[in-house]
């Protein structure tokens, strides 16, 4: 019971052009057996034109505890918005 | 339900840590796998997830009964693709079970050897084919009832998983209930037959939703952590008035003679299960329980040299790249 296949992070591709994204995991002991069971496992239903997997191992996180000191600085800087400035109606779409 | 009887976990933590935690949770925040958490809402969920995903796992013995028996090309491809569903429903359970600090391999142990249970419905056997009509009206059908509010419970790996079962549930329950069409518009034997499966599976569908909230010691904790959503008599009466009128379609007939409508409470009376037949199920003492966890066993007893000989070969090709570069 030691030999625990690895666990595989599964990212796909929906069918509409859009970035891979995040759908779950499982275990397989390759990369391609981690393909051919994220088939099985996440695309019974048309989800998804493309996969990625990646090891969990090689996923590198931001900890919760560092909320603040990551994303306070961006929530002063209103002025990266465009509904920050206000444009006379004379000038038109902008 | 597919967890049923979920022990709450006692929790010794700093009582302010405990207070901030229950604020997220009621403000309606997900809890996810990196976040503080209680270490009773932990060992609770590890134990609620991995039941429910035992369940899925032990579900598709039952159905897979009848794979190789299934009356038509249609029947057997539609069953297939329902199991292997229940498989996938397990994997997803067990990937949220494991960001909790449990690992696969010791889930699966704790199936095996018994320290962990699953739903008491799978340990009655599926003698005809009108069984898995049955069990897709039924013991699907109470099993969407308490996935469904499932979907808004706190921890976020949990709900993420609930939203993607809940999705392929539908088509479950719906398969299994044009099964009993088919048999209860059909010849005298086949209707019989459909009668049959509803006698049988009736008490121990209603028993999927846990011994009665009066006598449920640890539900308290559980739904004010967003864990449990709702009471056990709650859900079941919600199954009931969603079912009669179902059966009453089919021109089948439940199995309870007190079964009645009440205009006042806007619900159907009826007799609950016998309680101690579940506890005896539960127990190890059900028609199946025996031969599900042989089964479960010898399956994972079986695979081992698979496992094993797809990691080796997965080392090999790694040596050998490492080698090349």
């Amino acid at each position: 019971m030691k030999n625990e296949w690895p666990l595989w992070e599964v990212f796909i591709r929906g069918q509409h052009g859009m970035s891979h994204r995040h759908v779950g995991s499982l275990h397989a002991a390759d990369e391609e057996s981690a393909i051919k069971n994220a088939r099985d496992v996440y695309t019974r239903r048309n989800e998804g034109v493309s996969i990625w997997v990646v090891a969990a191992r090689h996923i590198a996180a931001s900890s919760p505890s560092e909320k603040g000191p990551l994303y306070e600085p961006s929530e002063s800087k209103v002025y990266r918005h465009p509904t920050f400035f206000d444009i006379p109606d004379e000038v038109g779409a902008m | 339900m597919y967890a049923q009887m979920i022990k709450s976990e006692a929790t010794q933590d700093d009582p302010e840590r405990l207070a901030a935690f229950q604020a997220r949770i009621d403000a309606g925040e997900k809890i996810e796998p990196k976040d503080w958490m209680p270490e009773g809402y932990r060992k609770t969920l590890i134990r609620q997830i991995g039941q429910h995903a035992h369940s899925e796992i032990v579900g598709q013995l039952p159905e897979g009964n009848w794979i190789t028996r299934a009356p038509t090309l249609e029947r057997k491809a539609i069953l297939l693709a329902k199991v292997q569903d229940e498989a996938g429903h397990g994997l997803y359970l067990y990937c949220a079970a494991e960001t909790l600090g449990v690992t696969r391999d010791e889930l699966t142990e704790m199936l095996l050897d018994g320290r962990m249970k699953y739903s008491s419905i799978f340990n009655y056997p599926t003698l005809t084919w009108a069984d898995m009509g049955a069990v897709g009206w039924l013991v699907d059908g109470a099993a969407i009832m308490n996935q469904v509010p499932l979907q808004r419970t706190s921890y976020g790996p949990y709900s993420r998983s609930m939203i993607r079962i809940c999705k392929e549930e539908s088509f479950h329950q719906r398969q299994g209930y044009d099964i009993m069409m088919k048999m209860a518009k059909g010849t005298d034997a086949q209707k019989r037959m459909a009668q049959d499966a509803l006698n049988r599976m009736w008490f121990p569908s209603l028993m999927m939703f846990g011994p009665s909230d009066a006598e449920s010691v640890h539900s308290e904790q559980s739904m004010s952590w967003k864990i449990k959503m709702n009471g056990n008599d709650e859900l079941r009466q919600k199954f009931v008035d969603q079912t009669v009128p179902q059966a009453e379609y089919l021109g089948l007939t439940v199995p309870d003679p007190d079964l009645k409508w009440n205009d006042e409470k806007g619900g159907y009376d009826f007799t609950g299960p016998n309680w101690d037949e579940f506890f005896d199920v539960l127990r190890g003492n059900g028609p199946c329980n025996k031969e599900r966890l042989a089964a479960r066993n010898k399956a994972w007893n079986d695979g081992a040299w698979v496992r094993d000989g797809l990691m080796a070969h997965a080392e090999k090709k790694r040596a050998a790249r490492m080698a090349a570069e």
